[in-house]
């Protein structure tokens, strides 16, 4: 109910004025989970526009993986982070087999949630795609029947980029790519994805 | 204190509404498919005229608010377009601020600061923000592409607005909405009528390097059409004689055309084909008002100087 508040109340209106993200390609957005939303990663903004250009009724099944460093420090943003917004908190200092990091995104795939995953693990340059980790090439193994949806975002780094509070208004885009799945080869995949987040498709 | 209505600018209201139910029995006809250009671009003019309608029949306040927010995501359409830097952030960030502003002025009817906020402190003051951020590399180039734009996008438009308050009952048969209707229509109306005329006679390219669709045709038949319009329009929305009437009408032909052109040239400029995706028919909200950022200023300042 807080979530549905929140997004309906604060998170749209504010896309509406800040943003204004054009969806091209939302007929190839999941109807329903589980599905895996994958897009570049270059503001705070991005998951809340992946999570409002989904359909409502969609909106308590959506979790966004997220760093647990961040987003679990000091008892208001992680308390904010895990209920409000929705997020599944990941390890991102590496060195952890993918198991003990990614295991509460792959058991919320396998109970049917949807969830928002950015493979390049951190915010980077606006418009510039950093490198895909390994982490989704191991969720694509783990679960091949999840299909996995690739979204281009652009703009939203000139909004609110890293490092910044103070959002600056810029009309945005999201690119829906054709659903992605799992063949076994690792480079073709990766590939197939850089593409799509990129727009060198 | 709520707009003053008088009775022709709900009846040439009434009269747009059904030129567009016949423009759009018109758009069924000829283009059967519903996602065809056509027919998007009809219902996207549905959008606009029914906003326009509530904005000039509701009161001032409403007015005043739909014409900034035009201003905003005319502005914010043309930032997304152009090279920023992202040392201005808070520059740019000024600049949206800038727009509640502008519209409050003429909220407040004071026509000076109307009519120097943005020309004269605007283009001193921002200028001074980014010095005082300190990059100089493009500084030349992102003070002159901000300025253009608050210029065009904030200063331009907001003088739709000001017609709002201008009568004060000098001429009882004049309202603020009346000026307003009288303006967009026939600035609106020329871009139809050009484009018509252009695409039935068009022979003799007007200019091939900017927008090799428009035709001195199209041109010279769109200002016709304007400028009978004007005469035919003229008694019922605004104080001017037959010729001021035909005066009126031309100065908005050609402001218009230019007015279109010079977006066309920025758009080639930075080579996008549309200006955003806003309405979806027309491409972005620019492509819809380029021709006013001319007209309404012109036709401001030639109402003014003549009757007010």
């Amino acid at each position: 109910m807080l979530r549905l508040l929140f997004y309906l109340l604060i998170v749209k209106p504010f896309l509406l004025l800040a943003a204004g993200v054009a969806v091209r390609g939302r007929e190839r957005l999941p109807q329903r989970g589980p599905a895996l939303i994958v897009a570049n990663h270059n503001s705070h903004l991005d998951a809340l526009v992946l999570a409002a250009i989904l359909p409502l009724r969609l909106l308590p099944r959506i979790r966004a993986a997220a760093s647990a460093e961040y987003f679990l420090r000091g008892r208001w943003r992680s308390w904010f982070a895990r209920r409000v917004v929705g997020i599944i908190p990941v390890e991102t200092k590496g060195g952890c087999p993918h198991a003990e990091v990614l295991g509460e995104v792959r058991d919320a795939l396998a109970a049917g949630e949807i969830v928002i995953f950015f493979p390049e693990g951190t915010r980077g340059e606006p418009e510039c795609l950093g490198k895909l980790k390994s982490g989704i090439v191991w969720l694509a193994q783990e679960l091949p029947m999840v299909p996995i949806c690739p979204i281009r975002l652009r703009g939203l780094g000139k909004v609110l980029p890293k490092g910044d509070w103070l959002p600056v208004p810029f009309f945005c885009d999201a690119w829906v790519g054709e659903p992605l799945r799992w063949e076994g080869d690792r480079q073709r995949f990766m590939a197939a994805l850089a593409a799509n987040l990129s727009g060198t498709l | 204190m709520s707009v003053m209505l008088t009775s022709p600018v709900l009846a040439i209201l009434g009269g747009v509404w059904g030129l567009l139910a016949l423009a759009t029995g018109v758009a069924w006809w000829i283009a059967p498919a519903p996602d065809s250009e056509l027919r998007q671009r009809v219902r996207s003019w549905w959008l606009i005229v029914a906003l326009c309608s509530l904005a000039l029949t509701f009161n001032r306040a409403a007015a005043l608010v739909f014409f900034g927010f035009v201003s905003f995501l005319a502005l914010k359409e043309y930032l997304t377009l152009v090279p920023t830097r992202q040392a201005d952030r808070r520059v740019l960030f000024w600049a949206y601020l800038s727009i509640p502003l502008q519209y409050y002025w003429i909220g407040i009817e004071w026509y000076g600061m109307f009519i120097i906020f943005i020309p004269v402190y605007l283009f001193l003051l921002l200028p001074v923000a980014m010095v005082l951020v300190g990059d100089t590399q493009g500084y030349l180039r992102a003070a002159g592409t901000l300025h253009w734009g608050l210029m065009s996008m904030v200063f331009s438009l907001s003088h739709v607005a000001f017609l709002l308050v201008l009568p004060q009952g000098q001429y009882p048969q004049v309202s603020g909405p009346g000026l307003v209707l009288f303006l967009l229509l026939l600035t609106e109306l020329n871009d139809v009528g050009q484009f018509c005329w252009g695409k039935l006679f068009g022979r003799h390219k007007i200019s091939p390097t900017v927008s090799p669709n428009k035709t001195v045709e199209g041109f010279v038949g769109g200002a016709a059409t304007t400028v009978l319009l004007s005469a035919l329009l003229a008694p019922w929305l605004t104080p001017f004689g037959l010729r001021d009437a035909l005066l009126a009408g031309g100065l908005i032909a050609v402001a218009g055309f230019f007015g279109d052109l010079s977006l066309s040239a920025l758009k080639r400029d930075l080579g996008v084909k549309d200006s955003g995706a806003l309405l979806p028919g027309h491409g972005g909200i620019l492509d819809r008002v380029d021709s006013l950022t001319y007209t309404a200023p012109l036709f401001f300042h030639f109402t003014r100087y003549l009757y007010f």
